[in-house]
């Protein structure tokens, strides 16, 4: 698990303290986790749409875009195993092609969030005074900005000229990804800056700045590395709603050209069919449910796991 | 009234900024025509203000779009504001059934789960939140018409504004066809409000006023109703309006695949059409409505919490 193999260096760097028993505050966490049965339940079944989306073409070698108008709308069957659409097109190579964009978006978004959301936060939280109160009014200001409408505005008036610039796939997929993550930092920078303000405040800082640490050196090895839980947390959310974000978008017709498969676009290929072709859409839809779920879960799990003030016996 | 006038500014200037950094130049048809000569493009763009400083166009923008004076639809050959004042009522008739069904749900869901934690009906709960959050509209809309349209043929899965039926039957009518968008719109944001409410009651009804106000001889219903419910929904209702803007996210969907004859979907056909003018404009009014809701927001905030003035 990718969020968790993050948690675990980071709680590293910052803390190698061992406990009594014997184990560290990683293991501790991972114990935690673990007895956290719906999170278990998410990261099976994320890991196991991952390592289907990253391994399934290489192993199901269907082309996507293979037009057959004799199998059109076919219901799933031995030949194409979650059947096709309304040209023939062979629905799981596309899904698990389009996966693969899904998430990729996802974690780009959540990465530049995380990044944007971090960096507001901790200049913020650890420089106060008039910047945290401005920075923290533009926090506020980017809160209650109105998300899909000013996403649909954007991709409206750049989309054409992004295209130009760096070709259809790759532009779209910048500008999806930075817009998203653009207008989600928000929740991290305040997460981010309340810890700042506790942590800048605790002895051991203080000890730190006693020895002559640089802010740069206390922020990075001695404040950063104990807020990462929260900030781990809203990350894993984050990709879920940045995934939502995307399909939302392809839904409407907005997000990515229709050669490129994400689960949203096909759901909105889908969606004129439902009639006769309901496995059209059952399946993509399925697809960002059941990650959104797992996700959400894990989230929890890791929420319940990264707090060290809850001792479990 | 006065505090929500900085958001809206702020708001304006993120959408200016927008607005001015986007490539394409209205006057480009011109510079490939070659019956115009550039001087007169070049006396035109100075005519209608494109050269004059940013802080200029910006105050003269801002103006406009204040007074309503929104321009032209270049598609339905109608001024904006007639369109969109057209189309607003249903959109604000569906977020406010749907937003009070949220409410009407999750309300009682969420006390009787945290007065009764970890019982089966919190967990059955609990779980259903979960899941309702994490289901997108786009998805349950779809299921929703599958199901209720098409495999019982229930109800209607596109929505009319002109029903030609007067009387109970037109209110039956409407209803039958408000359902399914409101339903659809309305759980997923009762989902969200189930954990929030939730959360603030189990949070509260530990506290010691509590013990006291039972041990006063208090009913049961009284003191969840009057000492709990009050007080826990305090930071509900700043959630609340933290949420407000992805109701909007979830109308347009919505509206787009219902066929909501709203500003959601209009937003939606003027990107595909281009009508550059509709698409501002309603990306201000939508931004005005999240001000505006907040607002409301706050004002009931302080008539929960007296302790909060405004003066």
């Amino acid at each position: 698990m990718a969020p968790h193999g993050t948690a675990s260096e980071a709680l590293r760097a910052g803390v190698a303290v061992r406990r009594p028993g014997g184990a560290s505050l990683t293991q501790e966490a991972w114990r935690r986790f673990r007895r956290h049965r719906l999170a278990m339940f998410g990261t099976i079944v994320l890991g196991v749409m991952l390592g289907a989306v990253l391994l399934g073409p290489f192993v199901y070698t269907v082309p996507i875009n293979e037009i057959d108008f004799k199998a059109k709308l076919k219901a799933p069957a031995r030949a194409h195993p979650l059947g096709t659409d309304d040209l023939g097109q062979d629905l799981l190579a596309r899904m698990l092609y389009g996966g693969r964009i899904s998430m990729a978006v996802g974690v780009t978004a959540m990465l530049i969030a995380v990044c944007i959301g971090t960096l507001m936060g901790a200049v913020s939280g650890y420089v106060g005074g008039a910047v945290d109160t401005a920075l923290m009014r533009i926090t506020d200001l980017f809160l209650s900005l109105p998300n899909l409408p000013l996403l649909l505005l954007i991709v409206y008036l750049f989309r054409d000229a992004l295209k130009k610039m760096v070709g259809p796939e790759a532009g779209v997929f910048l500008m999806i990804v930075a817009v998203i993550g653009g207008l989600r930092w928000m929740p991290v920078a305040r997460l981010v800056r309340a810890q700042f303000l506790s942590l800048r405040e605790k002895e051991f800082v203080e000890a730190a700045r006693g020895l002559g640490a640089a802010p740069l050196r206390q922020v990075a090895r001695h404040i950063l590395p104990n807020a990462v839980g929260p900030i781990i947390v809203a990350g894993s959310l984050d990709v879920a709603t940045a995934i939502i974000a995307e399909s939302s978008l392809s839904f409407l017709g907005l997000g990515f050209p229709p050669d490129i498969p994400t689960w949203g676009r096909i759901l909105f290929d889908a969606k004129d069919n439902l009639d006769f072709a309901p496995h059209w859409a059952i399946f993509p839809g399925t697809a960002i449910f059941l990650t959104v779920l797992s996700i959400n879960y894990i989230g929890d799990g890791l929420r319940d796991a990264l707090d060290p003030r809850k001792v479990l016996g | 009234m006065l505090v929500s006038i900085p958001s809206l500014v702020g708001i304006s200037l993120v959408l200016f900024t927008v607005l001015a950094l986007a490539p394409g130049d209205p006057f480009d048809e011109l510079a490939t025509n070659p019956n115009v000569p550039p001087e007169v493009r070049l006396h035109l763009r100075h005519q209608f203000g494109l050269d004059d400083p940013v802080a200029v166009r910006y105050v003269r923008w801002l103006g406009s779009m204040l007074k309503g004076d929104w321009g032209f639809s270049f598609v339905s050959r109608i001024n904006v504001d007639t369109l969109i004042l057209q189309r607003l009522p249903t959109t604000l008739f569906v977020l406010g059934m749907a937003q009070l069904l949220g409410i009407c749900v999750a309300l009682p869901v969420g006390v009787y789960s945290a007065v009764r934690p970890y019982s089966w009906f919190d967990q059955i709960a609990t779980t259903f939140a979960f899941v309702g959050f994490s289901l997108p509209t786009f998805f349950t809309g779809l299921l929703f018409i599958l199901f209720f349209s098409i495999y019982l043929d229930w109800l209607p899965f596109i929505y009319r504004s002109n029903i030609d039926a007067t009387g109970l039957r037109w209110v039956w009518e409407n209803l039958k066809q408000g359902v399914m968008p409101i339903a659809v719109l309305g759980l997923f944001q009762g989902a969200s409000l189930t954990r929030f409410t939730r959360s603030a009651v189990l949070d509260v009804v530990r506290l010691d006023y509590i013990n006291t106000a039972r041990a006063k001889g208090l009913s049961e219903g009284i003191t969840i109703v009057k000492h709990v419910v009050r007080n826990a929904l305090i930071p509900v209702v700043t959630l609340v309006g933290l949420q407000i803007p992805t109701i909007f996210t979830g109308a347009l969907i919505t509206e787009q695949i219902f066929r909501v004859p709203g500003i959601g979907s209009l937003l939606i056909s003027s990107i595909l059409s281009n009508d550059t003018p509709v698409v501002m404009a309603i990306t201000f009014v939508f931004s005005a409505l999240v001000v505006l809701f907040n607002l409301v927001a706050d004002v009931v905030y302080g008539w929960l919490d007296p302790r909060i003035s405004y003066r």
